[in-house]
C-alpha cells in the first residue's frame, strides 16, 4: 500500500497546476476550471487524511465541501453569462469596467 | 498492484490537468477536467473512499461539468489563438510562482513526514456509505441542513443574475 506522503505530493501538484493555469489563463471560464482542479486537489488530501486515520471527519468536510464547489460554479456561471451579455466576451484582459 | 493503480491513476490525473491548462479549445478543456475527476475518483477508491468515489463522478462529473459545458457552448466562445505567442514574461512569472509553491508545500511535507500517520485498521470502514450517513445525519445534521438553504439560495441568485432583464418595483 502507498503511503500517505505520496497522496499528499500528488494533491500539491495538482493544486500547483492549479495556481498556474488560473495565473496563465485569460478565458475566464477556464479560470473557474481551474479552481475546480485546485478545489479536487484539497479534497484529495483530505480524504487521504481521513482515510489513514481511519477518521470520517474529513470525509463529511469533503461532502461539505462539493456541495460548497456546486453552488461556487453555478453562482459564477451566473456572472459569466451576464458578463458576456454586456460585454460580449469572457476574456479577463477585456473586463475592465472596475479597473482605475 | 495497488501501487500499479496508484502510479496509473496519478500520472493520468496529472496529464490530464497539465492538458486542461494548455490546451486552446474550451470544450477540450472542460473534457480533459472530466477525466482529471474521473481519476480522482479512482484514487478515492484506492483510499477506501466508495462513497466519496461515486459522488465524485455524480456531482462533478456529471452535473457541474455538464453545466460547464452547456455555458461553454451557449456562450459560443472563439478559441485563444494567443496562448503562448505574447508576453512571456507574464508566463514565466507564473510558472515560476507555481513551481515555488510546489517546492514549499513538499518542504514542509518532508519536515513532517516522521508525524504522518501509517495506515489504519479502520479505514476500510471510515468510507462506506453507511458510515458516512451516521455521522452526517447525527453528528452533523446542523451543517447539513444549513448546506442545503445555502444550495437554494445559490440557485435563486444564480436564477437572478442570469436573468435578462431584472424585474424590480422601478422597471415594470
Amino acid at each position: 500500500m502507498i503511503g500517505i506522503d505520496w497522496f499528499l505530493a500528488l494533491s500539491a501538484l495538482l493544486f500547483c497546476i492549479g495556481i498556474v493555469g488560473v495565473l496563465i489563463r485569460k478565458n475566464a471560464i477556464v479560470i473557474f476550471m481551474c479552481v475546480e482542479l485546485m478545489l479536487n486537489a484539497v479534497n484529495l488530501s483530505l480524504i487521504s487524511f481521513s482515510s489513514h486515520y481511519g477518521n470520517v471527519d474529513g470525509q463529511i468536510l469533503v461532502f461539505f465541501s462539493l456541495a460548497i464547489a456546486a453552488a461556487e460554479a453555478v453562482v459564477g456561471l451566473a456572472i459569466i453569462i451576464a458578463i458576456f451579455r454586456n460585454n460580449l466576451s469572457v476574456d479577463i484582459g477585456k473586463i475592465n469596467l472596475l479597473r482605475w | 498492484m495497488i501501487t500499479y493503480f496508484f502510479i496509473f491513476l496519478a500520472v493520468l490525473a496529472v496529464a490530464s490537468a497539465l492538458m486542461m491548462v494548455i490546451s486552446k479549445n474550451t470544450v477540450n478543456s472542460a473534457l480533459f477536467l472530466v477525466l482529471n475527476m474521473m481519476s480522482l475518483a479512482g484514487l478515492f477508491l484506492l483510499l477506501q473512499a466508495q462513497f466519496l468515489a461515486i459522488i465524485q463522478v455524480l456531482v462533478y462529473a456529471g452535473a457541474i461539468m455538464v453545466l460547464f459545458l452547456f455555458v461553454i457552448m451557449l456562450l459560443n466562445v472563439d478559441e485563444e489563438t494567443s496562448l503562448f505567442s505574447k508576453l512571456r514574461v507574464k508566463y514565466f512569472v507564473a510558472f515560476l510562482l507555481g513551481v515555488g509553491v510546489f517546492a514549499q508545500i513538499l518542504y514542509s511535507l518532508g519536515s513532517f513526514s516522521d508525524t504522518l500517520p501509517t495506515i489504519s485498521s479502520e479505514m476500510a470502514q471510515a468510507g462506506t456509505v453507511e458510515a458516512i450517513g451516521d455521522v452526517l445525519f447525527s453528528k452533523y445534521i446542523l451543517p447539513f441542513h444549513i448546506i442545503a438553504m445555502l444550495l437554494t439560495a445559490a440557485m435563486n441568485g444564480a436564477i437572478m443574475i442570469a436573468q435578462h432583464k431584472v424585474r424590480t418595483e422601478g422597471n415594470k
